[in-house]
This record gives structure tokens, sequence and C-alpha cells, in this order.
């Protein structure tokens, strides 16, 4: 098939053929007198010889394509996959996407009743379509609101408009209809990420980028129609949009993702917005307002951080030092401390720091700069992005959302029709324990949820075994459970020194853990599990980690394990809770110190065939578990019932 | 004296009219050097007129909308030949060439045009996301068939180059020289 690309000789030698048409030598009008026309003569040589040595140099920068070169098969012996040396993802300089040995397997075929499982019950997701970052969440009127990127007309992303939904308690969610669509020049190849505020005299003001007629990307001005509707069915778009433009020194192509308002000691407004400058240092512009329409560039930037790029999705709100409510987000004063959040795009990956903010500078700086934006503390160490928090003026919380993206092929999201989950809403506390962490817990609402409970006390799981617990169906779930380790050996030192190859790599105090989604053979298994590791001087660093590397024996979807450190203090055990939902696993350790989310598409462990186990794969220590384990209802998430009464 | 000056004004001038396709090979080169497939990567965009000027979003561009897709037909053009005659009498066969055309269709009419527009409004991690799912969806093909497979070259050719397009997307996310 190689015929229809162009390494025809005759096409290259014609390119490269010297100039057809130069005078030949004896072009001279006769008249001339004899030493001008040999002059003459000479010269046209000499051009010739140069435009011809010229095109030889050009020549030799460009190898010559060789007609008969296959560009990239090169006789193989080796099995049918192309990815075996390496997982996918490493030649693209990114972490491995997936486990080479199983490449090779026979490949199996997906039915609906697989791509059907994989819906969440009671995770928010749209009834069809690709989603991604959610939008403007807020509080108006009795109802939680969550916006979101959304593809109206396919399973991939493109075309994206403002989707919306409203909910009574953050967890039974209701489809209302699109609330913005691409329809100005200002944001007409799509109306991306923004924010809302809600202003003291109860007014709301909405900001967001918008893709123009152009591609550049702008900030535009958007309110409700009509404040008195507690569903803000229909918003209007400033005429004057857009509001604020890329500044000078700023690519038109990476400055979007406004952030809420917060209101300075002088009394005016201020937002936030991610770029880059000099294509590797992620910063964020400050600009200052008093009425939404009008801005100001402020000098500088809010902070920068070399190395880490385009900073998408700036989210930036205080949280109370010895705190246990939110904070609205112009709060300020003494025992307050400042979040910085980024969401890094060349990484795809959400980043945040503690710091502290000066009002009157304008500048943000971190507690500590070895561990900034975008260097140091993960937001969730999972498939997870674009996140947003937004102050929940009704019972005082600071609530964060996350996008969970699919890890499987794009052929898979067409045929299910739909792709992209978004996290069970979290409250965001300051770790007074740590001092250098956030704490993430599911609401309280999500608890509503919960049906009948199964408790195990203090179950032995001896140093390499597996017990499993009978709990009945094991597809949506909420685990609480707590581990004591009890040593068998003294001092050894390991080998592994963070989560490793997953649970199959074993180390002296771990892993330990659960077995979550996983079928009676254990031909698919989720680990999520704790191992402690020695440090050099005899204290234990502890790694929270889910293993995603069996969870299916499908080849085309991404088997990756993810994880991070969680600090463990003296006198905690290890906890876990884990929200099992279908096809998203979510698992908070130590109360919420350090989070995973994962995707998972079994193909064998789903519906009845799911189970749950216990598991200890250390090689010194026993494990002593305590859990306990609801079966989770359904959200029953579905569209907003217009014709029944309120 | 004269004559002299004009002679050589006439030597520098054809060399001059060649040197900016001397440094336009040298952008080719930097970008493809950052991709795993060299050759492959330089061939497909020089023998492309319109990668000549181009910066790299625009190599990009040509790698996805013009090799990456032509690559792609080609690939389900010869499944569509292939379902068509005698070879396809095993079932086991026949299903994994179903399955391909399936997935060579989603990285024509699905991820190319993701990848476009990602591309042309600037939030290229959806760029990269479509080229990284192309080269799955291209490996996932491979691996359907139970023996030997007769999409090897094609199935290797399109992920190589789906690989390729992700790295130069990566450059433009990153842009390291």
């Amino acid at each position: 098939m190689e015929a229809s690309t162009s390494h025809d000789p005759e096409r290259n030698s014609a390119f490269y053929a010297p100039l057809p048409e130069h005078p030949s030598s004896g072009g001279a009008p006769a008249t001339r007198s004899r030493p001008l026309k040999g002059f003459v003569v000479i010269l046209a040589s000499v051009v010739f010889l140069l435009s011809l040595v010229a095109l030889i140099i050009n020549q030799s920068q460009e190898p010559l394509p060789m007609p008969n070169r296959v560009p990239s098969a090169s006789p193989t012996s080796k099995p049918a996959s192309f990815s075996e040396a390496e997982p996918r993802g490493v030649a693209e300089g990114v972490s491995a996407k997936s486990n080479p040995s199983l490449l090779n397997e026979a490949s199996f075929n997906w039915t609906n009743a697989m791509f059907s499982w994989q819906r969440s019950a009671y995770h928010f997701q749209p009834q069809k379509n690709w989603m991604n970052d959610p939008d403007g969440p807020l509080y108006h009127k009795g109802w939680y609101h969550l916006f979101y990127q959304y593809n109206p007309d396919s399973a991939i992303w493109g075309n994206i408009t403002w989707g919306h939904a409203v909910s009574r308690d953050l967890i039974h969610w209701l489809y209302l209809p699109l609330a913005m669509v691409p329809d100005c020049w200002y944001d007409i190849n799509g109306v991306w990420t923004g924010s809302a505020t809600l202003l003291p005299d109860g007014q709301i003001v909405m900001l967001y980028t918008g893709s123009t007629n152009e591609s550049a990307q702008v900030q535009n001005l958007a309110y409700p129609a009509n404040l008195s509707d507690p569903l803000l069915l229909d918003w209007l778009k400033y005429p004057g949009n857009p509001v604020i433009v890329p500044p000078a020194g700023i690519e038109t192509d990476e400055f979007r993702d406004p952030t809420t308002a917060w209101l300075g000691p002088d009394g005016t407004w201020r937002i936030t917005i991610g770029s880059r400058f000099n294509e590797t240092i992620g910063i964020s512009l400050v600009y200052q307002t008093t009425n939404f329409t009008d801005y100001e560039l402020l000098d500088g930037v809010l902070h920068a951080v070399p190395g880490t790029g385009m900073w998408e999705c700036v989210d930036f709100y205080p949280v109370a030092i010895n705190g246990s409510v939110g904070l609205d987000t112009s709060a300020f004063g003494p025992g307050i401390k400042h979040v910085l959040k980024a969401s890094l795009d060349d990484t795809k990956v959400d980043h945040y720091a503690l710091g502290t903010y000066d009002p009157v500078t304008d500048k943000w700086t971190p507690d500590n700069p070895e561990e900034d934006v975008g260097i140091g503390l993960k937001v969730d160490y999972g498939r997870y992005y674009a996140s947003k928090t937004f102050f929940d003026q009704d019972k005082q919380r600071r609530i964060l959302w996350g996008w969970i993206n699919e890890t499987d092929t794009e052929t898979a999201d067409l045929k299910k029709g739909w792709a992209s989950l978004q996290t069970i809403p979290r409250s965001v506390l300051y770790d007074n324990k740590t001092g250098t962490h956030l704490l993430q817990w599911p609401v309280k609402e999500v608890e509503s949820l919960r049906l009948n409970s199964t408790v195990f006390e203090e179950v032995l799981v001896e140093a390499g075994s597996i017990v499993p617990l009978d709990i009945g169906p094991a597809t949506q779930l909420d685990i609480l459970a707590e581990f004591e380790i009890e040593s068998l050996e003294s001092n050894t030192t390991d080998e592994v020194s963070d989560c490793g190859d997953g649970a199959i790599d074993r180390s002296t105090f771990g892993p330990f853990g659960i077995l979550v989604i996983a079928d009676d053979s254990l031909s698919e298994l989720t680990p999520v599990f704790f191992r402690p590791v020695n440090t050099s001087d005899g204290s234990l660093k502890t790694y929270f980690c889910a293993d995603e590397t069996r969870s299916s024996k499908a080849n085309d979807v991404f088997k990756q394990v993810y994880g991070g450190k969680v600090p463990v203090l003296d006198d905690e055990n290890y906890n876990m809770r884990v929200l099992v939902d279908h096809s998203i696993v979510e698992s908070f350790a130590q109360g919420g110190r350090t989070v995973i989310s994962s995707r998972i598409y079994p193909t064998e462990a789903i519906y009845g065939a799911a189970r749950l186990f216990l598991f200890n794969n250390a090689t010194g220590v026993n494990v002593k578990a305590t859990l306990k384990i609801w079966e989770m209802n359904s959200a029953f998430i579905r569209p907003f019932p217009f014709e029944e009464p309120l | 004296m004269k004559s002299l000056i004009l002679f050589v004004f006439l030597l520098i001038l054809p060399a001059e009219a060649f040197r900016p396709t001397l440094l336009l090979g040298n952008l080719i080169e930097r970008t493809c050097r950052q991709t795993p497939f060299y050759d492959l990567c330089v061939w497909s965009l020089k023998t492309n007129p319109e990668s000549r000027n181009a910066d790299v979003k625009k190599l990009a561009r040509i790698m996805v909308d013009s090799v990456l897709k032509n690559k792609a037909s080609d690939t389900l053009d010869l499944i569509d030949e292939l379902l068509q005659d005698g070879f396809t009498l095993d079932p086991a066969l026949h299903k994994a060439l179903s399955s391909c055309a399936e997935r060579y269709s989603v990285i024509i009419g699905g991820d190319v045009p993701e990848i476009i527009e990602a591309l042309e409004t600037g939030d290229y991690k959806f760029a990269e996301r479509g080229t990284n799912d192309a080269a799955m969806e291209a490996n996932s093909c491979e691996v359907e068939f139970p023996g030997k497979s007769p999409l090897t070259h094609m199935n290797k050719v399109v992920h190589d180059v789906s690989v390729v397009a992700a790295s130069i997307v990566k450059i433009i996310l990153h842009s390291q020289w």
C-alpha cells in the first residue's frame, strides 16, 4: 500500500534535478564585442555552477528518500505488538501506560454487558457523550449547581458546550438543558472552563474562557437571565465580551480558566488566570476589577514555578488553620493559609501547595518552596484532572470537584456512547495534624446512599495470604478499613521503595490492603494498599497505592500503578476509605491526606461475579484488619422532572 | 573593478536564494530528533510540500491530517479488500478484521478530527490524547489476530506515525529545544 505515497524516483529526481532551463552557454547575441561576450559566458557559467553547488549542499542536508525504503517496518520476528519493547507512553516521555506482558494475549470481545456495567451508579455523569472539566460550581436558592465541559454530539472531546445539572444534596443530580453553547464569535470554537463568583448583593457572575473564531483564548462574562429562578436555566452573555484578551507577551492559546473572584482589602475584586512564560514557567496572572466588565492586569504574577509548563484550571482559596469549616473565597486574616492549585498541561496532573497570600502585593508564597505548586503534592494521585473548588455558603464548606477521564480506547467510548465521570464532591480542610497537607473527604451526603452494612473485626491476614470477605454484591460499596501490623521479623531493608510494580511486588512491611472488583479466581483484581517502607534513619515511610495492572484482562485499556506517599502519624493506624462504583474507585488514606482515583474496566469481575478480599503480600508482617462495609444505593441521576411539582 | 564587484555580487545571489531551504530542513530534523522514529518522521514531513515554512504546530497538523489520516485510510481500504474475498473464510480472521475496521474508522472519524480541533484551538492535551489513542487502536487491532496478521506492516506504520505525532504534540506542550 506504499504506492499511494510519493517515493516515485522520477518525482525525487525531478525535485533535485539541475535547473533545466538555464541559458546554455551559447545565448549571447552575436553583435556584442567579443571580450564582453566572453565575460558574460563565463559569468553565466559561474552562476550556473554555483546554483548547482548550492543545490547539492541543500540536497545533502536532507537524506534522500529511497523509493523502496519502507519507513518503519523492520524485518522482525517479534510477536505482533510493536509496543512490546516498552509500555505505551514511555516513548512519548510519559510514564508507562500499559503492561507489556499483556499485550500479546489473545484479545476478547467487549460485550454490551461489559460496557453497561461500566456506568456508575452514584457518580455524576451525563446520560451520554463526552464530559471534561467541572465548571462554575455554586449553591443558589436551595440547589447545588454543576456545569461541565460537554460535547453534545459525540463521546470524544470537541464542540464544547456547558452542560448543567442541579442537586439538593450534591449526590442526587438532575439533568438540565445546556447552559451555554458556542454561538458567539468569542466562544465559537469552544465554551471552555470558568468559575462563578457570588456577589454580596446576590448577583452571580460567571467568567469563562472562550476560544474565538481565530482560536484565541479570551475571557468572557455571563450571568443568569433570571436570578429568581432557582434552577438558573438561562444564561446571558455580556454584550461587550470579551472582557479580557491575552495580554502582550502571553501566547494567545495559553491563557484560560479564570477563577472565582476574591475581595481585596481595598474593596476591589481580583481573579487569577493561569498561563506560561518562556514556555516552561507556569504562572498565574492577576486581574483587578470593580464591576467585572473592566479589568486591569496587575504587575507581575500571583506566583510562578519554573519547569512546570502551562497552568490550567488554576484554583486559589483560603483554608483555616485549626478550623473545621470551609472559608469564603474572600476570607483573610490570621489563622488562614491560602491554597494555590494548578492543573499541569504537560503532565495531566493536578498539584497544590499551601502558602501565604499577601493582599497588598498580590503575591503568594509557598510554605515549602521544595514542594511548590507543580513539583510537590498532588491533589489526587490517580486519573484525575481539572479540579475546582467552591464555597458552599449553606453548609460553610469548601467543596472540591474533579474530572475523571476514561482510560480505555475511544473506540470503546464511541461504542458505549459516553466518556468521563466526576468524583463524588469532597469537602476540603487544612490538616491540622501534619500542617503540610489538605484533607479531602467525600461529602457527608454520600452516606445517605448507604444500605446494609457488614462489620469485620480484627481479621488476621498472615503474610502472603488472601481472605475473602463475604458481603454480597460488591460493585457499589463504601468501605472503611483500618489495619494494624504485627512484625514477624526485625530490621530488614526493603528493595521496593514506593508503590513499585503494584501488589505483586513484595517488601517487608507491605503491600497489604483490599482487593476490589476481583473475581473468585482472581483473574481480575484491583488492589488498594499501603506499603510502609523502612527509611535509612529507621523510621517508616508509607505509600498508598491503587494497582490497576490486573484490573482487567482486556489489553486495550491503560493499566497503571498509581499512588503516593501518605504521612502516617505515630498515634494512627493505617486507615483507608474506598468508594467502589463500577468502573471508578476513589481511595482515601489517613482521613484524606492522600487520595487516588482509578478507572477500571474488568471483563469478568462484573455484576454478580465481583468480590471483595483482604490481602497481605508482605514478607515480614501479619496484619489485623477491621472493616465496615456498606452496600451503596444508586443515586438515580436522571433528567429534571419538569412535569412534576417541585 | 566594477565588473569584479558585479561578478562577486552575482556569485552570492544564487547561494542566497537557496538559504531558506537549508534552514527549513533543520526545523524538521530538530523536531523529528525528539520523536522515537526519526527516519519515518523526516520522510513523512519532507515529502509533504506543506512542510515548507511550517512551524511545529503546522508540522503536527501535517503529521495527523495528511500522514496519519492517509495511512489509516489505506489500512481501512486494505481491510475492506480482505473482508471481501475468500481470505476471510476463517471466522476468527473475519472477526479480527471487522474489529480492526471499527478501530480504523475511529482513528479516521474520531481521533483525527479531535486532534485537529485541539491543535487549532490550542488545548493541546486533547491532541495528545487523540494521538495516543490512535497508537493504541492500531496496536489493539494487531493483537486481535490469533495467528499471523495480514495487517502487521500497516498497523506498525499507523502506530509509529501516531507515536511520532504524539511526540510532536509533546514538543508543543513543552516547547523544549
